[in-house]
């Protein structure tokens, strides 16, 4: 196969074949003004393919207005050893939430 | 219902209800889960597009589970077992190209066909989409994935000439469409480094005649599997 391969069907990384196709996380935007959120992971051998099984399995009930999928082995998770060091301190100051204020009526999501 | 009439409804309904079964067989034997949702996704949406024909030609039910070979008029195409993946993909191929044409033209229409055509070409969109997608994969894929996918689209080429034999009481530009038809899976084939097949579309040694209630020794199996269950305990309800 001679011919050049179509710019967007990127090849498959060649540790992915034969057995096994990589991992994607997938993102789903539920609606308009609100975040992408993490909505689980699926196997694709590329990002456009990729994107099409995250609106199969993620949105096929309507779930869904936005989606984004992301190579697995580009998150970089913190580690569990590590929650203390990085969560902990966190936990004795409450100041920091924004609990002190009145909420003026009539403003949504808070 | 033995002098049923050909309407257009019931053709379209009875292609998208036999392919929705073909493609329902993968449920439990697709070659990766993503690939069963989205084939059962396929299904899903052309057995809603069956309902809605099949229930303007009559009582959608007794149409499904009460006939009998003779009397489907689906294409020959959409019949032909499921093969390996790149056989199911080549008859995804040919059909979804063939159907989103035909919807589009359909949508534009004052027909009762209107309604449905616009709604269902957006689902159709898709699964030509998924079909072209596979078909750049295995094509420009490893030799043994060109090698089945060609083999695909070989196999049933002879089969594409009736998606554009005219049906009765449905106005279209039937040659136009085929044209049209033929330009985009000549283009999508170049892409995929695969050869249009060249044997006949027409004639001798190709397929014809689902319109007319002619089928293909497979289906006759296809239909036991998927009536038994209603002819087995009529009239049963979840």
């Amino acid at each position: 196969m001679t011919t050049p391969r179509p710019a967007d069907t990127p090849a498959v990384p060649a540790a992915a074949r034969p057995t096994e196709w990589p991992l994607w996380e997938v993102f789903v935007r539920s609606r308009r003004g609100l975040s992408h959120t993490h909505a689980g992971s699926l196997h694709a051998p590329d990002a456009a393919m990729a994107l099409r099984n995250a609106r199969d399995l993620y949105t096929r009930r309507s779930e869904g207005v936005s989606i984004w999928v992301v190579p697995s082995t580009q998150v970089t998770a913190s580690s569990p050893d590590e929650k203390d060091a990085f969560f902990e301190p966190a936990g004795d100051k409450p100041y920091r939430h924004p609990t002190f204020y009145e909420i003026p009526d009539g403003v949504q999501h808070l | 219902m033995t002098n049923l009439t050909l309407t257009p409804a019931l053709a379209l309904g009875d292609d998208a209800l036999v392919l929705s079964h073909r493609l329902g067989e993968w449920a439990g034997n697709a070659p990766v889960l993503e690939e069963e949702v989205a084939l059962a996704n396929i299904a899903l949406d052309l057995l809603g597009q069956a309902r809605i024909l099949l229930s303007l030609a009559g009582d959608e039910d007794e149409l499904a589970y009460l006939r009998e070979e003779r009397q489907f008029r689906n294409l020959q195409l959409v019949e032909q077992p499921n093969g390996d993946f790149a056989h199911t993909i080549a008859r995804q191929l040919y059909f979804s190209v063939y159907q989103q044409l035909l919807f589009d033209h359909l949508a534009t229409g004052g027909t009762e066909l209107a309604p449905l055509a616009a709604k269902a070409v957006k689902e159709t969109s898709y699964h030509r989409d998924h079909a072209e997608q596979w078909t750049l994969r295995l094509g420009d894929g490893t030799d043994e994935s060109h090698t089945r996918m060609q083999r695909g689209l070989d196999a049933l080429w002879r089969f594409t000439g009736e998606l554009f034999e005219p049906v009765d009481g449905l106005d279209a530009p039937w040659a136009a469409l085929h044209d049209e038809w033929t330009t985009r899976i000549t283009a999508l084939l170049e892409r995929a480094t695969l050869t249009l097949p060249q044997g006949p579309q027409r004639g001798a040694w190709t397929a014809g005649g689902g319109r007319q209630g002619l089928h293909t020794e497979p289906f006759g199996r296809m239909l036991a599997e998927m009536q038994h269950l209603h002819r087995s305990h009529p009239g049963a309800s979840w």
